[in-house]
């Protein structure tokens, strides 16, 4: 269609959008040919001797070992796997919960708005990690588990976003007009409403992503991961756990850049698309590129000047 | 030849509540409301052309929506084809003089079957047209709604009929482009002919050309003009331009403060207007001739807040031969000829 292709467009011509493509598509790649890349398998059994335990980087083992003996490298190309999943499957279903409470709530307004935005408010206002934390231990753990709590604490948001939209498009004489012709509501939200909604709710499913992947690594951090999968959370659990007082730096930083790279990408992407789709916040001081960049890049930086070389193979 | 009503609005009254301050609200001080249309009645014969003029704030757009039942009408009756519409916009539809049945149908389907029959053609045609449409999907989708069981074929002859009709042909030519790849004159074209895709009977056709360029707006006009021929179908034209409404209606309603002041045959009421509100428009309005000496007559003041319409005759604090009784009398209807009537005392 037309408006996308414009989007694509001006896309195209923001440096710190590509560059975020780019970080994206390294660790899209590391997921999906994870058994290719990776030296090792991480689910293997290894005998080890106690000389491999958080072994440091060398011959064979470009990040080293972890305290179980494996190889650090390979657990890191495969928890890309776990994060991205996170991320994409619940930013896609809060994005879709959200914008149906905001299509609701923002079109028939009155009482099921209230209901519906009082109900927004009150996980809005709630902390998230100690809810996500409570419902986990409850629920048990699983990617899936996991999955739908991000997705069910993470649509407010959006369902704000959307339902501040869809106030003022409903006004429009275009939907008089379907209203005129005898379109049903629900024609009218879907046809006439939600196109014109579609790129701002694009734009924050992509920022969305960022943090479900963030959620995903605090629980797992905290031990409430997967147990049956390797992600950077778990990861990160088991170095702060085990190789702090060791003082073995190469298991515990990958996974920590590889979160904020992810993390990072998806920022720059959602941003430049966010600006595209809603030029109103260029006016905002944070979206001048240069503060919004240096702000941004601050403390990767920082944590990169003392990091091992690249990580992509 | 005898002339059918279509269309009868019997003393319709539309009323929008005021949002209350806060303030107000524990002061326990009386709801105030918007007296939109306030007593208006009038008959539109089957395939006449209407104006309904006023200034903005007049009531002729609510009006319009009223009789497509797009909004509920606070008291009063209007009869399209013989059914209560406002029975039919909430529903409560009862069966027609006919014995029709319509009272069995579900209310979405009432609704249904007054658009199928009724359709209004919009202001701004910038805005009343969908920016992520394409033609086809815009002039297609009355026909998607109304389901009427048209075969694929017989809807594109349906959407190309209607496209030609207001002059979009060819209309292969059109219909895969956005609107925006249009201009403004050809946008309103295309509203047009959504509308029209339905085969309505009634036309509401509100303020068509005023967002238009004046060199576009003839040519609109002389298409809905053509399309009363073609298709014998009634419009209710409604206009703030007197020049634009003599131009091509056959009877004319001159609305002030939501009721019509003046009721008649357009010729005769811009010839010789009897209202001075009517007479006060026509003075105005742009003639053809520069050299025609007229006597301007020159409004004071502003419309006064429908919130509060003043005592009287509504048009006394701006009337310029107004006296002491028309502050107290609401003036009835006078009877100037057959067909044309203007609510004044000083008639």
């Amino acid at each position: 269609m037309e408006s996308q292709n414009r989007i694509w467009t001006t896309f195209r011509k923001k440096p710190m959008a590509l560059v975020g493509m780019g970080m994206l598509a390294v660790a899209l790649i590391m997921a999906l040919f994870a058994p290719l890349l990776a030296p090792y398998d991480p689910n293997e059994r290894v005998d080890v001797v106690p000389s491999d335990i958080l072994a440091p980087p060398g011959e064979g083992h470009l990040l080293g070992r972890d305290d179980a003996g494996k190889d650090v490298l390979s657990s890191l190309i495969y928890g890309a796997r776990v994060s991205l999943i996170v991320g994409f499957v619940s930013s896609f279903f809060s994005m879709f919960i959200g914008t149906t409470v905001g299509l609701t709530a923002g079109y028939y307004g009155g009482r099921v708005s209230n209901a519906l935005m009082r109900f927004t408010d009150f996980l809005m206002v709630i902390p998230d990690l100690p809810l996500m934390l409570v419902i986990i231990s409850v629920w048990g753990r699983g990617l899936w588990k996991i999955i739908l709590v991000i997705s069910i604490l993470y649509w407010t948001y959006t369902a704000r976003l959307v339902r501040s939209q869809v106030l003022s498009i409903k006004e429009r004489q275009f939907v008089l007009r379907a209203r005129a012709l005898g379109a049903s509501n629900y024609r009218i939200i879907v046809r006439h409403i939600l196109p014109q909604v579609m790129p701002l709710i694009i734009a924050q499913a992509v920022l969305d992503i960022s943090s479900s992947i963030i959620a995903e690594s605090t629980l797992s951090f905290l031990g409430l991961g997967d147990p049956t999968l390797i992600s950077w959370g778990m990861m990160l659990n088991f170095a702060f756990e085990r190789a702090i007082s060791r003082k073995a730096w190469w298991f515990l930083l990958p996974p920590g850049i590889a979160i904020v790279w992810v993390s990072l990408a998806i920022i720059l992407i959602g941003n430049a698309l966010e600006e595209i789709v809603n030029p109103r916040l260029k006016t905002h001081h944070l979206f001048n590129p240069r503060n919004m960049i240096s702000l941004m890049l601050a403390k990767p930086l920082l944590v990169e000047s003392e990091s091992p070389p690249e990580v992509t193979p | 030849m005898e002339k059918i009503p279509i269309l009868r609005i019997e003393d319709l009254y539309k009323q929008f509540p005021v949002t209350r301050k806060f303030i107000d609200r524990i002061k326990r001080s009386p709801k105030q409301v918007v007296h939109a249309v306030d007593g208006v009645s009038f008959t539109v014969a089957q395939g006449e052309i209407l104006a309904l003029v006023g200034e903005s704030g007049s009531g002729k757009t609510t009006v319009g929506m009223n009789v497509l039942g797009l909004q509920v009408p606070t008291k009063g009756r209007i009869l399209f084809d013989g059914h209560d519409v406002s029975d039919w916009a909430t529903g409560r539809l009862r069966s027609g003089k006919n014995g029709d049945g319509l009272g069995r149908l579900s209310r979405r389907k009432q609704i249904l079957s007054l658009r199928r029959r009724a359709q209004m053609v919009f202001q701004d045609p910038y805005e009343s047209l969908n920016p992520r449409q394409t033609i086809w999907e815009i002039v297609v989708e009355p026909l998607e709604i109304h389901n009427l069981g048209l075969r694929a074929n017989e809807k594109e002859a349906r959407v190309r009929a209607a496209l030609e009709d207001c002059g979009l042909a060819p209309a292969d030519h059109f219909w895969s482009r956005y609107p925006d790849e249009l201009s403004g004159g050809q946008r309103q074209r295309v509203v047009v002919a959504g509308a029209l895709v339905l085969e309505p009977e009634l036309l509401v056709a509100d303020e068509p050309v005023s967002m238009l360029d004046v060199s576009i707006r003839a040519d609109i006009l002389t298409l809905l003009q053509s399309l009363r021929k073609a298709r014998d179908i009634t419009i209710i034209y409604t206009t703030h331009d007197l020049a634009t409404a003599g131009y091509f209606t056959d009877r004319m309603a001159v609305m002030y403060l939501g009721r019509v002041v003046e009721l008649g045959p357009t010729v005769e009421v811009l010839k010789e207007p009897r209202h001075p509100y009517t007479q006060a428009l026509v003075s105005v309005a742009p003639v053809p001739n520069p050299r025609k000496r007229r006597q301007r007559v020159i409004l004071q003041g502003e419309v006064p807040n429908p919130i509060d319409i003043p005592s009287g005759c509504r048009f006394h604090p701006r009337c310029p031969i107004a006296t002491d009784e028309c502050k107290k009398t609401d003036p009835p209807y006078v009877e100037i000829s057959a067909e044309h009537e203007a609510a004044c005392l000083k008639i």
